[in-house]
């Protein structure tokens, strides 16, 4: 058996990608930051924050493992154990192939998946939440729900020779998710909609103004997103080759489309193209290219861009229209852009650019990809839903999931975090350091 | 003595300020103010959402006078401030009981 040997420019080119896809949690707090009122920004900021905190802790103690340690024909989890990652210092990367980058570079950068992921979910209970219930909450749903399905999609299993063992229930069903449409986006999208039901709207909801307190927070989020979002995209090919060139390509024009396709909706219904539906079209469209962004030609990237945008834009009155208060639109950005994203692999995958040997529809591969992606859509969104269901009702009975009303009402960031993002006013508020 | 307020356009505040110090007014007081009149509010789209904003920024100025010649610095204040469209404010006088100059003490008039 040939001895592998490290490739410097895969594993730097995965490093790299490994900080770019971190920076995204500290953008996405902006961009969720400036949305919200001014009497909360630190709080929902604070959301993100504490999720690094918690994820990285519990991905070097068991959450790797749970997600991508080995145990032959387990579908649903990886493997459970306490090792601390210690048992893989020395090891190359084995996941349906073996990469020639150390694991602990590959767990560095999928931990920073498991970390986006449920940081996403707080743009949906924005304003009201515990700060503790949402820790609590943070460890509990990686635990049960984002380590396991990141091992259904993203577990490829070892290869030895060509026998593939342990891989995950919907890599071996054969559904595609090059960087996370499904594990990232449906699954934060379903639970964000879970999480809103549980913990109910915000008191003034549909009455009083909530608009965004800055809009240049909100743009450079979006900003910060965007450039982190090309480790998360073309870093997923785990290696610095053609493939991550293809994804790194279809990454900025499907964004770019967006951007256009979210404007365009906003000119013709509102009259005005406004700088948040910029901000927002460019994360749709982000969304929608990650899990097909190896899988489509560059042409095919702007037109699942440009209808991302508009479907994104146009979901966002779902909320309204049934009632659920997801106050900053994870549903209509992350599960709706997910899925259009997923399912656009059956539609336009193509044989010509990828290794996937299978065509969608478009190129005369017959419904049977599309097919598959939908079987990992609806399952992500049906075990994602139900067991944030579960896992809210749990915290809402015992330790209970919300502010106090007074505190709601006064601000979230002075009440939880004893802090207030702003000095509104130069003279002195009075008062003395203790 | 009177108290002249005046609410303004704030883009207005300067001509205003630089016609008051050339009709010989040595200070003033201004601040932020929000409000409406006529004019009403404005509307703001946010991912689709209309939100009515009923106040709109304007700008508080309040000068002291001598009652001879506050006719004639509402005046001063009218024609520098006016744009001829609607929001652009609105100018009233008050009497004013006592003033005092708080460095030198002194009172009435003399403290203007």
């Amino acid at each position: 058996m040939e001895e592998i040997v490290l490739n410097s420019g895969d594993t730097a080119w995965v490093l790299a990608s490994t900080a770019l896809v971190l920076l995204m949690t500290p953008g996405l707090a902006f961009f969720y930051g400036g949305m919200v009122r001014a009497k909360s920004v630190l709080n929902m900021m604070m959301m993100s924050m504490v999720t690094i905190g918690i994820v990285s802790v519990l991905w070097v103690i068991y959450g790797f493992e749970l997600a991508f340690g080995y145990k032959a024909d387990s579908a649903w989890y990886g493997n459970i154990s306490l090792s601390g990652l210690g048992g893989v210092v020395n090891d190359f990367t084995n996941n349906g192939g073996i990469y020639p980058i150390p694991v602990l570079v590959f767990a560095a950068f999928q931990l920073m998946f498991a970390i986006i992921t449920p940081a996403l979910i707080s743009g949906a209970i924005a304003d009201r939440t515990k700060f503790t219930a949402w820790a609590i909450f943070v460890a509990i749903w990686s635990t049960l729900v984002y380590f396991p399905v990141a091992h259904w999609v993203f577990a490829f299993g070892n290869k030895v020779g060509d026998t593939i063992t342990g891989a995950g229930y919907l890599a071996s069903k054969g559904v595609q998710d090059f960087a996370g449409g499904t594990a990232v986006h449906i699954n934060a999208g379903a639970a964000g909609l879970a999480l809103a039901i549980v913990i109910g709207k915000r008191i003034g909801w549909r009455k009083e103004s909530m608009r965004p307190h800055s809009l240049p927070l909100v743009m450079l989020g979006a900003g910060l997103l965007w450039f982190g979002w090309f480790g998360f995209n073309a870093g997923s090919s785990l290696a610095a080759n053609g493939t991550a060139a293809l994804a790194l390509i279809n990454t900025q024009v499907a964004a770019a489309a967006a951007v256009l396709g979210w404007l365009l909706v906003e000119k013709v219904r509102n009259g005005h193209a406004t700088s948040l539906g910029a901000a927002s079209g460019a994360v749709a469209g982000l969304v929608a290219i990650t899990p097909a962004c190896a899988f489509v030609a560059p042409w095919a990237a702007v037109v699942i861009g440009l209808i991302a945008g508009a479907i994104c834009a146009l979901s966002v009155g779902i909320k309204y229209k049934l009632g659920f208060d997801d106050s900053l639109d994870v549903v209509a950005v992350h599960l709706i852009g997910g899925i259009w994203g997923s399912l656009a692999i059956g539609l336009f995958g193509s044989s010509a650019v990828n290794s996937l040997s299978l065509d969608g529809i478009f190129y005369g591969g017959g419904t049977a990809l599309l097919g598959k992606q939908a079987l990992g859509v609806g399952l992500v969104f049906a075990y994602s839903f139900i067991a944030t269901l579960i896992i809210g009702y749990a915290i809402e009975k015992t330790i209970g999931f919300r502010v106090k009303k007074d505190a709601e009402v006064e601000g979230i960031d002075l009440n939880e975090h004893a802090e207030t993002a702003y000095e509104m006013t130069s003279s002195s508020r009075g008062g003395s350091l203790l | 003595m009177k108290l002249i307020t005046a609410i303004l356009k704030p883009f207005k505040l300067d001509e205003v300020k630089d016609a008051l110090q050339a009709a010989g007014v040595t200070g003033m007081t201004v601040s932020e103010a929000s409000g409406f009149g006529r004019q009403r509010g404005h509307t703001e789209v946010y991912r689709g959402a209309e939100y009515t904003v009923d106040l709109v920024p304007k700008v508080r100025l309040e000068v002291l006078v001598d009652d001879a010649d506050a006719a004639a610095i509402v005046d001063v204040i009218v024609k520098a401030a006016s744009t001829g469209s609607i929001g652009d404010g609105k100018v009233w006088t008050t009497p004013v009981d006592s003033i005092v100059r708080v460095r030198t003490g002194e009172r009435g008039t003399d403290a203007i």
